[in-house]
């Protein structure tokens, strides 16, 4: 006898919402288990001084987003205008937008 | 309760045969909203895993570093700066760090130039990382030239590719000896690229920030709380990223949302009429509708969320890569520890499968409370 479709609806929907839940859980798991290797990034970290994800490396700016200036992205010239695309992507560091003018 | 299940049973099963009547139509809704859902929750997601990642692994970053600027742009820093800061009260110790970038012209990449504070590699040999060495194939013994400030090449040889693990770090770096680096640079013995602080308490930071730039005003200070912060808003809502998928996201919504609000199909009206006629009441098409609006809103979050959940921690945002790229040809291959934040999880489900919901039952509950004869008209 076939199926009825609500039958088939609930049980594909309820194997997705065990899919789901599985994968949250699993996360969990992960991220306990992974707490050595934390540890050995930070202490990482701490030995080589980093400041910045290595997450872009076309341009200075965004590969050390925390160490920026503000003039760094217009390069040379008041007129040269930004030309790398991860720099389009990022906000700017929120210390370098409250501190301009103070310290720059 | 077993005939109230079985009652809401019925409705589905109309419900379903309702939609694969117009199966082209819904299924291309269906593909549409959970290719929605799928971008949302990967860009919540990854920018989430990459939030915390940054969080954890640069919580020991240095604490204070001081850099200096003259005319916006940073300059070298006077190594004699490191007797006047270490006065301050609070400040434990003072370093000077040495670190910059070389630009590879064969093969069009930027490296991370660093000399490390802890086992620094004996003058003439580097440590890479694991980026660099998979993009040049260079391994421990090998030996690898770079030009220095005076246009000379110098050679080093390869000690050690920094472990795998932390490419989301060192992916670019090369460790080298403070000697080599200097050489390297021209940087003279008695300056530095920046200083490192450590303090004695972290309330401290800003009052001791505050003394520095007193002592020297063209200093810049940076806290590492700033450093925190940076990556806490690194993809905030007003980055380029996020702006364009959320505003083609509520663009996409929208269109979804008044197709719906302003009104049935002609054989929708039909179909809820028809049904009046043959004595369904209000609340029993209510009832289909808001089903038909689970079905779709609830199946496209279920698949979107987990197919992005499979993107974002097993492909390492395959399809984000060519933006995140830009035009650099060294690229880290990271797999992000798989961070959750379940109360964004819980804010797409109800930014998803609630509106699109209640934009199914309204304009059917208008066709629904008129004379079933007028509708059929």
């Amino acid at each position: 006898m076939a199926q009825r479709r609500s039958t088939i609806y609930l049980g594909v929907t309820a194997t997705l919402v065990l899919l789901l839940v599985g994968m949250f859980l699993y996360a969990s798991n992960v991220v306990r288990t992974s707490r050595p290797l934390f540890a050995r990034k930070t202490a990482l970290v701490r030995q080589l001084q980093l400041t910045d994800l290595c997450l872009f490396t076309e341009a200075s700016y965004t590969r050390h987003v925390s160490m920026t200036d503000i003039s760094t992205p217009f390069q040379d010239s008041p007129m040269s205008l930004e030309h790398f695309p991860t720099g389009a992507l990022v906000e700017p560091p929120f210390h370098l937008v409250r501190n301009h003018g103070q310290r720059d | 309760m077993a005939n109230v299940i079985e009652h809401h049973r019925h409705i589905i099963d109309f419900t379903l045969s309702s939609l694969l009547r117009r199966k082209g139509k819904n299924g291309a809704l269906l593909l549409v909203y959970a290719v929605i859902v799928f971008i949302l929750a990967s860009v919540l997601f990854f920018s989430h895993a990459l939030r915390r990642e940054a969080n954890l692994a640069l919580s020991e970053s240095p604490e204070i570093i001081v850099q200096r600027t003259m005319a916006g742009r940073y300059q070298t820093v006077p190594i004699f700066w490191s007797d006047r800061i270490r006065t301050i009260n609070g400040v434990i110790s003072v370093r000077p760090r040495l670190w910059g970038y070389q630009y590879d012209s064969v093969f069009q990449a930027n490296y991370t130039l660093t000399v490390p504070a802890e086992h620094p590699p004996e003058p003439g040999s580097i440590d890479i990382g694991s980026g660099i060495s998979r993009m040049r194939g260079a391994y421990p013994g090998d030996i690898i030239s770079f030009a220095g400030h005076d246009g000379l090449p110098r050679s080093f040889t390869i000690r050690n590719v920094i472990d795998h693990e932390s490419e989301l770090l060192t992916s670019d770096l090369i460790l080298l000896s403070d000697k080599d680096y200097r050489d390297f640079s021209g940087i003279p013995a008695d300056q530095a690229t920046d200083l490192t602080l450590r303090v004695r308490n972290p309330r401290e930071y800003s009052t001791i920030a505050e003394k520095i730039t007193r002592m020297f005003p063209e200093a810049r200070p940076i806290l590492r709380t700033e450093i925190l912060r940076t990556y806490d808003a690194l993809f905030g809502w007003r980055s380029g990223l996020i702006i364009v998928i959320f505003s083609a996201a509520i663009f996409a919504f929208a269109v979804f949302a008044w197709d719906k609000a302003t009104g049935l199909s002609a054989e929708e009206r039909r179909e809820i009429g028809i049904l009046k006629a043959v004595g369904w009441e209000t609340s029993d098409i209510l009832l289909m509708k808001f089903w038909e609006g689970i079905v779709l809103s609830l199946t496209a979050f279920l698949v979107g969320t987990i197919l992005a959940y499979a993107h974002v921690f097993y492909t390492s945002v395959a399809l984000f890569a060519p933006v995140l790229k830009g035009w650099s040809t060294l690229y880290p291959v990271f797999r992000l520890t798989p961070f959750i934040d379940l109360g964004q999880v819980a804010t797409l489900f109800f930014l998803t499968v609630v509106p699109y919901t209640v934009t199914t039952i309204i304009p059917s509950w208008r066709a629904a409370t008129i004379d079933p004869d007028a509708v059929m008209r």
